[in-house]
């Protein structure tokens, strides 16, 4: 799950890591009281959606005075911002976050993952802030320092110290920086993150170490024991659809396609929507049922899908194992009867039920066409989406 | 011969008198799995269809000689069934809960490190020896007894791939789903080494996905350690970036962990990477010839 920025920074102070003093606005007149309010020289005004690439789009402006930043807020709110991670078609303003201008000395990245490969936490630290730490990486990947965390002792000062040292810092600094690195690591274990991105993190001309930016995702999986991280959520955010999905249990991808995929298992899903693309076509979702779905449940789907309207064919393909594939057909044949199947409809079935499954559907009347196997399932969706 | 589980295994399920504990303890004992009781907290002592209910593992293991735990329990409780089930002895763990907390893995690697102990998911379909023991939550007659190992990061699409080698007469010697999560027990590479030392088994299926670099790895080690042919599929390749595609670990981020990556890495190794999932029983069989 991922959060706003100034909800981050909000989290963060909580565990002593210091931020730029600000407050979010959700108007141009709050804004403009919270830039009073801070009594300083410069104020930054920032877009608060989830996505990085927020400057470059004009999220992101400095401003003068409490005046400016009411207009600067007034022409933010409302507007379609588009970076290059909100895809083509942005993201609408809804609030932004008002805050004191720091005179950066320094500009640095500090990163948080879970290394996969480690299987451990992963500090990553570099000198070049500002810029995608990917693109480090690539370029300059001395310039990045990777500190491995042993989990059964935790973060230690001395690798605090280590990152401080490799950023170049020095005297005072360096025990401000280990402060706030042990601030970091504390927030994302005591949350369960999975990812933190301090970029930039800066070294201000007063000295202080801040987090000009902050970026944090926690993981779904650890959400139950976190209420008060949960509640952090912006379905604002989120695809409606993709939302609703997850109510019922359905993972769902809206995808650019024209043919709706209803599959069981995230593998068997993605690779439904590989073969779609391989005979020539493109997928309009990632759609994974589950592995125990209820008829409930599949008609529900039906009914996602459905409601895209550049479905031109539907593509069942499904191994059943838990799933009984009787169960999908009473999905399926519900779905008909409640919204009516508009588009081509081909099913392929496997596994658990299949003879009974196929029967059903057999004698339902609907006019499903079937697929012997994977292959033949595909390239008959196809077909029926190009209309031949 | 095979890998991990056999006619040896006496498996028991933590999390027996759940609902999906219970229905699949049944159905691996169906299939002539010897699974010898469960583990239930509080209902030690009781019966369920026939098997003996423990408080423990520690008891199943000392009363029943358990050598490997198939789990079940609610993911905020796996990390305590893993523990436990290490500390009582058994030598196989099996996770199939899915949803575990990563942090919570990260934790359970830790504690694995020099215990002779092997931890399959979580979030994975589990074990399968046709012929000998089914040990998790796949239907047991897509299989066939035979020469070919299977190792998965998917449920699902693995049953895809064993059912179009059944159809083509061509049988398993194990089946391994490692699981989807970001952080699992076991890496291909650690069945990858198994299946290689494996008398029984010819060649081997990789099923991987996109996110991570574990295929990369698994490259790799294939291109220097691996004597047996190796066919591969990677689903995810029209997947977009930055979205979870069901599985927690099955993420592009920034610019790693694309299908396009994968399939470069395993064809440079020498393995035959698959177009379509399709073809993965024509591709295994046109390796074998």
């Amino acid at each position: 799950m991922n959060i706003h920025e100034y909800q981050a920074k909000d989290l963060l102070l909580r565990y002593g890591v210091r931020v730029p003093t600000g407050k979010v606005a959700f108007s141009a007149e709050g804004a403009e009281q919270i830039a009073k309010d801070l009594s300083c020289e410069k104020f930054m005004v920032k877009a608060q959606i989830h996505a990085g690439g927020r400057g470059k789009g004009g999220g992101v402006k400095l401003a003068a005075t409490p005046g400016e930043v009411r207009q600067i807020a007034s022409e933010m709110l409302g507007m379609r911002l588009i970076t290059h991670q909100t895809g083509p078609e942005g993201k609408i303003v809804k609030k932004v976050l008002v805050e004191e201008a720091s005179n950066i000395e320094k500009e640095m990245y500090l990163g948080v993952v879970i290394d996969r490969t480690r299987e451990k936490i992963v500090l990553m630290a570099s000198s070049e802030g500002g810029v995608e730490i990917e693109e480090i990486a690539r370029n300059h990947p001395e310039k990045i320092l990777r500190e491995c965390i042993d989990p059964s002792v935790g973060l230690q000062p001395f690798n605090c110290r280590k990152i401080a040292y490799f950023l170049g810092l020095n005297g005072k600094t360096v025990n401000k920086a280990v402060s706030f690195i042990s601030g970091l690591y504390k927030a994302f274990t005591e949350n369960d993150g999975s990812l933190a991105e301090m970029n930039p993190l800066i070294v201000t001309r007063e000295g202080e170490v801040l987090a000009l930016d902050a970026k944090l995702n926690f993981d779904d999986n650890a959400l139950y024991r976190h209420p008060e991280i949960e509640k952090l959520h912006d379905p604002a955010e989120e695809n409606p659809m993709e939302l609703e999905a997850k109510k019922w249990g359905i993972s769902y991808v809206k995808l650019n396609g024209n043919i709706g995929c209803l599959v069981n298992g995230a593998g068997l899903a993605m690779a439904t929507m590989d073969i779609v693309k391989y005979h020539g076509a493109e997928p309009a979702n990632f759609l994974d049922v589950g592995g125990g779905a209820s008829a409930e449940q599949v008609t529900q789907a039906f009914k996602m899908i459905l409601s895209d309207p550049n479905v031109k064919a539907i593509f069942v393909n499904i191994f059943g194992g838990i799933m009984k594939c009787d169960t999908i057909a009473t999905g399926i044949i519900t779905a008909a009867k409640e919204v009516g199947i508009g588009v081509p409809l081909v099913v392929r079935l496997e596994g658990t039920n299949v003879e009974l499954g196929r029967k059903m559907l057999g004698e339902s009347g609907l006019n499903i066409t079937t697929g012997a196997d994977m292959r033949e399932a595909a390239s008959k969706a196809v077909a029926a989406a190009q209309g031949r | 011969m095979s890998i991990l589980v056999n006619k040896n295994t006496r498996v028991v399920v933590q999390g027996i008198t759940g609902s999906a504990g219970f229905f699949h303890a049944t159905q691996c004992r169906d299939y002539g799995t010897n699974v010898v009781g469960g583990v239930t907290p509080g209902k030690g002592g009781t019966e369920i269809d026939g098997f003996p209910v423990f408080n423990t593992v520690l008891e199943a293991v000392k009363e029943k000689n358990a050598n490997t735990s198939l789990i079940f329990v609610p993911a905020p409780f796996v990390m305590d069934a893993i523990i436990e089930a290490v500390d009582a002895g058994v030598k196989l763990v099996i996770c199939i809960t899915e949803g575990v907390p990563t942090l919570d893995m990260v934790k359970v690697k830790k504690y694995l490190e020099g215990k002779r102990v092997r931890l399959i998911g979580p979030n994975c379909p589990g074990v399968m020896t046709p012929g000998e023991a089914k040990v998790g939550i796949m239907p047991g007659y897509i299989h066939l007894p035979g020469r070919i190992g299977i190792i998965s990061r998917s449920g699902t699409l693995t049953y895809e791939a064993v059912w179009q080698l059944t159809n083509l007469g061509i049988g398993q010697s194990t089946c391994v789903g490692i699981g989807g999560d970001p952080v699992v027990g076991s890496t291909f590479i650690d069945i990858l080494k198994l299946f290689e030392k494996d008398n029984g088994t010819d060649a081997v299926v990789l099923i991987g996905e996109i996110g991570g670099s574990a295929e990369e790895e698994a490259a790799e080690f294939i291109k220097k350690n691996l004597s047996k042919p190796v066919v591969a599929f990677i689903a995810g390749a029209t997947a977009p970036k930055g979205k979870r595609m069901g599985h927690a670990g099955a993420i592009i981020s920034g610019s790693s962990g694309t299908a396009a990556d994968k399939k470069t890495a395993l064809e440079n190794a020498g393995v035959k990477v698959c177009p379509s999932p399709a073809e993965i029983g024509e591709t295994l069989k046109s390796v074998l010839n």
